[in-house]
């Protein structure tokens, strides 16, 4: 039975920490707000440019010279897995859940005798792949300095990315990210980016002046494609972050009161028994008399 | 009043401009071309240059770094890599993009090189066009 200071220390420190998530919350639901409206804003470039390439590679696409970013480079045996995750903790179940579907994609590649390469971008995903998938990883992209993800940033990754494809050190590349679904559901994605597959976007291309010709222009946008998609991840998973951190942190705000109100319960138990003890030792004492 | 068509300048970071234009001037990678109302449908790439839109409210132009540029008789949609309005295109800014593109010609490949140096020749001649 803790006593009467312990409990009264107790319940001080869970109402700070009440605080802090309250607090955190609330920063996360502003952060969420600008990412939104940033992952907003980027959309109607990210369609544009799908609907382009789609059109493009259709017509292209079955050519002998079709680019290696759009028809790959004829095997599958090295595979690239780019793990998007945050740089912070405290967002629930949001880097566990990228990371899960990475590792399990990362064993299924393994067991049918692929190899596998990851590059992780965040250090959250880092630090949980590292223990039983560390010895795949090729490199690591560092945002803690970044404030707010610019487009600068996804052209950097998207760089490395085309830089090992060129020197052939994978055939397949695909990144992992949460899609933001709402503030309770991100849904974790793995997404191809090359070879580059394109959902549905076989229709009228044959009624452009393509200037100069179809190749060249879709030789030009692949490895732009790639930097738009890496950028629309790292927005996505932006949202998705602010997202489950205030979900995250509702819920620890809420179990915080529901523990103060325990808390105080006993408190005031145990301050009444000693109460009632005392009281009992000075009847018995004057009866004794 | 002349017919218009709709003009959209978006970025990957958002949307720049989105007005009904009479023309624009585009620097295409093969040259500039002009889409008024009814050109022809087309999609080119753009080299570093000067985007002039000439609409109702008078004449704006966007300094863009490559991207493309979808045309049809009705509208004309230019996805810039990078695209900056010719007021905020200091000297500062400029420079920042030229020591960008110089450095990729140096590190660019062999036959890459012609390419990236073509790029850093186009940006002087876009900033020598906006008069710095």
């Amino acid at each position: 039975m803790p006593s009467l200071k312990d409990l009264k220390n107790r319940i001080g420190s869970v109402k700070n920490t009440r605080k802090i998530t309250k607090a955190m919350q609330m920063v996360a639901a502003a952060k969420l707000r600008r990412a939104q409206d940033s992952a907003e804003a980027a959309r109607p470039y990210a369609e544009r440019m799908n609907a382009v390439m789609g059109g493009l590679a259709a017509s292209v696409g079955n050519s002998e010279g079709a680019p290696r970013l759009l028809a790959g480079t004829g095997s599958d045996k090295v595979h690239l897995l780019v793990v998007m995750t945050a740089e912070r903790g405290l967002c629930g179940g949001f880097n566990s859940s990228i990371v899960r579907l990475a590792r399990v994609r990362a064993n299924e590649l393994l067991l049918a005798g692929k190899t596998v390469k990851i590059l992780t971008v965040g250090k959250k995903g880092r630090e949980q792949l590292r223990r039983d998938l560390g010895n795949h990883f090729v490199g690591h992209v560092d945002l803690s300095e970044v404030k707010r993800i610019g487009y600068a940033n996804a052209q950097a990754i998207a760089k490395d990315i085309l830089a090992r494809f060129d020197a052939g050190e994978f055939d397949v590349a695909t990144l992992f990210y949460n899609r933001f679904q709402s503030v309770i559901s991100q849904i974790p994605t793995a997404q191809q980016v090359i070879p580059a597959v394109f959902e549905g976007g076989a229709e009228a291309s044959a009624l452009y002046d393509y200037e100069p010709s179809e190749e060249a222009i879709l030789a030009d946008l692949l490895p732009r494609g790639v930097a738009t998609q890496v950028f629309a991840a790292l927005l996505e998973n932006g949202a998705s972050e602010q997202g489950a951190r205030m979900s995250a942190m509702d819920n620890a705000t809420r179990n915080a009161g529901d523990m103060i109100n325990k808390l105080t319960i006993q408190y005031n138990r145990s301050r009444q028994a000693a109460i009632t003890k005392e009281l009992i030792e000075i009847i018995s004492g004057a009866e004794a008399l | 009043m002349a017919n218009t068509l709709q003009f959209d300048l978006v970025s990957p970071e958002r949307r720049l401009a989105s007005v009904a234009a009479t023309e624009v001037q585009i620097p295409g990678a093969d040259g500039d071309m002009t889409a008024m109302e009814g050109h022809a449908a087309t999609i080119t790439t753009l080299r570093p240059g000067v985007l002039r839109v000439t609409s109702a409210e008078g004449v704006k132009s966007y300094a863009v770094t490559g991207g493309f540029a979808e045309i049809n008789a009705t509208s004309v949609s230019v996805l810039a890599e990078k695209a900056v309005p010719s007021e905020e295109a200091t000297g500062t800014v400029l420079d920042d993009i030229l020591a960008e593109a110089r450095e990729l010609a140096a590190a660019a490949l062999p036959e890459d090189r012609d390419m990236a140096e073509k790029a850093v020749n186009d940006i002087l001649a876009m900033k020598a066009g906006l008069g710095h």
